[in-house]
């Protein structure tokens, strides 16, 4: 390997050209995905899939997943998963419930209450995983089970329910409701307004990602943490961060949710954090972390969207939806992982291998 | 006379009860590669430790341009400009050269309260320093792991030249290298070198020390075996005196038996 002389890697070089600049690309796997799926259900269910209300709903479930995707590849970026996404937008919607209608908080208090708790679950995780040197799939674990536990607990405790209703009688509400998740017509058809969030922060991130020194931190820090903190990248404060943007992001899922549903429901979230793993992943975030895109995230959360809403369209029975899921991830994977090593001649594994030399 | 850039006196390092430096003192100059040798346990990495700030010497002065400092960490030591290329360079696989390149000291474009990453000026950057130590990167895209050991040792090297290092310490930039690769590498060092660099060169291998060396230290068993000036001294005795000199012979003599043996 060593061998391997600079002339060599010239005579490689000369073969770049436009196609394999766009094949280069992290996204490529998951827009492939997303183009053979739009087609094949556009070939099952043309009359409704084939139009704005089609596109609408699609992007319905797709931005609020599509904001978790995000803030989760992003973390994955940094090479650390966190399991307890899920349960946290119940969480959150539940403090927030909690605290509006039983404590007769104000909505917003009660919002912002939610939002530094999260930050706080966040911060938690962040620096266990950092003191412990524990993997943080078995920190963020832990972390699930003793919300879904007191998601419930603190629930039945409260209300005697494991639900939290009457939200939408809370004062605020409907500057909440307008705020995080309403609907807006537009050329006829209804849209949600998370849309216009999820849209915003893919920007967002992705600008954060690609062109500041965050950005080139966190693909620091999950490619290797131990080499970025010898030049000087604050690798725990990164690291916590991202911990703290999920959870944020969590908050901003769950309060959508409840102004959306009017109520808080105990169970709601739980089991939706494969999910976003499986968005961020078949966005072309790798499980080893280092690599990865927010714009693929995304991405990754309308392939899900598709499966969701294609699924009803065809007149199939929804119980199918989860195989569906799991055949597309794992085609989707393949994709991603034929194209990337054809565009780059040499894989990212080859990469990594390399360095072991 | 040129005063040292950097020098420790009578240093000193206990781990408990274990002596890993023994009373050694070296001198590095500015404009020469300073050579420590040494074998395995030979007192070398601790002495590395010691000079780039990981490590504090138990006993012993360090002296930095002149004055005596105390370094807490390395990240003093590299705000003083010593700079230190790890044998593992301390580089990101996955990531674009330019990126690696200025990783933890980004360039940055600021408008009002928002500050972003100069990328335009990170990767031409990239490129030219790249073109001073003779290395074409034509696509400051191409991730590091793609790169060959040498091309990934000089971006490491080139790195600390552009950060205002003065004194470049290299832990075994050879040592994992083929032949072809580690010539590439002794080309930077001498690059360093006329860039008025103190380098301090950290190698078990007297072949690669003695073309680029101005100056040999030999460490053995935590002690300062030998102090020599190039001029003092050829590459067998260097050689000799790395491998142990008498041990050699002696090792050379117990080989030529077992080689007997096999034939009768």
């Amino acid at each position: 390997m060593a061998m391997t002389s600079a002339s060599q890697a010239d005579e490689r070089m000369a073969q770049v050209g436009w196609v394999r600049g766009l094949f280069r690309r992290v996204e490529i796997g998951a827009m492939i995905g997303a183009i053979v799926i739009w087609l094949f259900f556009a070939l099952i269910a043309p009359e409704n899939w084939i139009s704005l209300t089609g596109i609408a709903r699609i992007l319905d479930p797709a931005s609020t997943l599509g904001i978790m995707a995000i803030a989760v590849g992003l973390l994955m970026i940094g090479g650390e998963f966190d399991l307890s996404t899920g349960v946290m937008v119940g969480t959150t919607g539940l403090v927030a419930g909690l605290l509006s209608t039983r404590a007769g908080w104000p909505l917003w208090s009660a919002i912002l209450a939610a939002l530094v708790f999260a930050l706080l679950v966040g911060y938690l995780n962040g620096i266990m995983v950092i003191k412990t040197g524990l993997p943080s799939f078995i920190v963020t674990l832990a972390t699930f089970f003793v919300l879904r536990g007191a998601n419930v607990g603190v629930t039945r405790l409260v209300t005697e329910q494991v639900y939290v209703g009457g939200i939408d009688k809370t004062v605020g509400f409907e500057s909440a409701r307008a705020f995080f998740n309403r609907g807006i017509f537009f050329l006829g058809v209804e849209w949600r307004s998370s849309i216009l969030w999820w849209i915003a922060l893919t920007i967002l991130a992705s600008w954060v990602l690609l062109r500041t020194k965050y950005g080139s931190w966190i693909f620091a820090v999950g490619g290797d943490a131990e080499a970025a903190r010898k030049v000087g990248v604050p690798a725990a404060r990164v690291k916590i961060g991202l911990f703290m943007t999920t959870a944020a992001a969590a908050w901003l899922v769950g309060t959508m949710n409840i102004v959306r549903l009017r109520s808080a429901v105990a169970s709601q979230g739980i089991g939706q954090e494969f999910v976003y793993i499986i968005a961020a992943t078949i966005g072309g975030c790798l499980l080893t972390g280092g690599y990865g895109s927010v714009v693929g995230a995304s991405i990754g959360a309308v392939i899900f969207g598709m499966a969701q809403v294609g699924i009803v369209f065809a007149g199939w029975d929804t119980d199918w939806f989860y195989s569906f899921l799991g055949v597309m991830l794992l085609v989707a994977v393949l994709v991603n992982n034929y194209t990337r090593k054809r565009a780059t001649e040499m894989t990212v594994a080859a990469a990594k291998a390399r360095t072991e030399e | 006379m040129v005063e040292p850039i950097l020098e420790v006196r009578n240093v000193t390092k206990m781990f408990g009860s274990i002596i890993a430096l023994n009373n050694v003192s070296c001198r590095v100059y500015p404009g020469e590669v300073t050579c420590l040798l040494g074998d395995n346990g030979a007192g070398k990495s601790t002495l590395i430790k010691i000079l780039c700030g990981v490590h504090q010497p138990t006993e012993g002065e360090y002296y930095f341009e002149g004055k005596k400092v105390t370094l807490n960490s390395p990240r003093e030591a590299l705000s003083m400009g010593i700079a230190t290329v790890y044998q593992d360079l301390s580089l990101i696989p996955l990531m674009p050269v330019w990126r690696n390149f200025f990783l933890g000291a980004e360039p940055e474009k600021r408008l009002g309260p928002f500050k972003w990453y100069d990328v335009a000026f990170a990767k031409r950057t990239v490129r030219e320093e790249m073109a001073k130590m003779g290395i074409d990167i034509r696509d400051p895209d191409q991730p590091v792991g793609t790169m060959s050991g040498g091309e990934r040792q000089s971006i490491a090297i080139s790195r600390a030249v552009y950060f205002g290092a003065k004194v470049l310490i290299l832990d075994e930039p050879t040592a994992a290298l083929g032949v072809k690769q580690a010539g590439i590498v002794l080309h930077y060092i001498v690059q360093a070198k006329r860039r008025g660099l103190g380098v301090i060169f950290i190698t078990h291998n007297p072949n690669h020390a003695y073309p680029v060396g101005d100056h040999f230290i030999i460490l053995r068993r935590g002690r300062v075996l030998g102090d020599y000036r190039k001029e003092e001294i050829t590459q067998q005795e260097l050689i000799n005196l790395m491998a142990g000199g008498e041990d050699l012979v002696k090792l050379q003599e117990e080989l030529a038996a077992l080689l007997e043996e096999e034939e009768d």
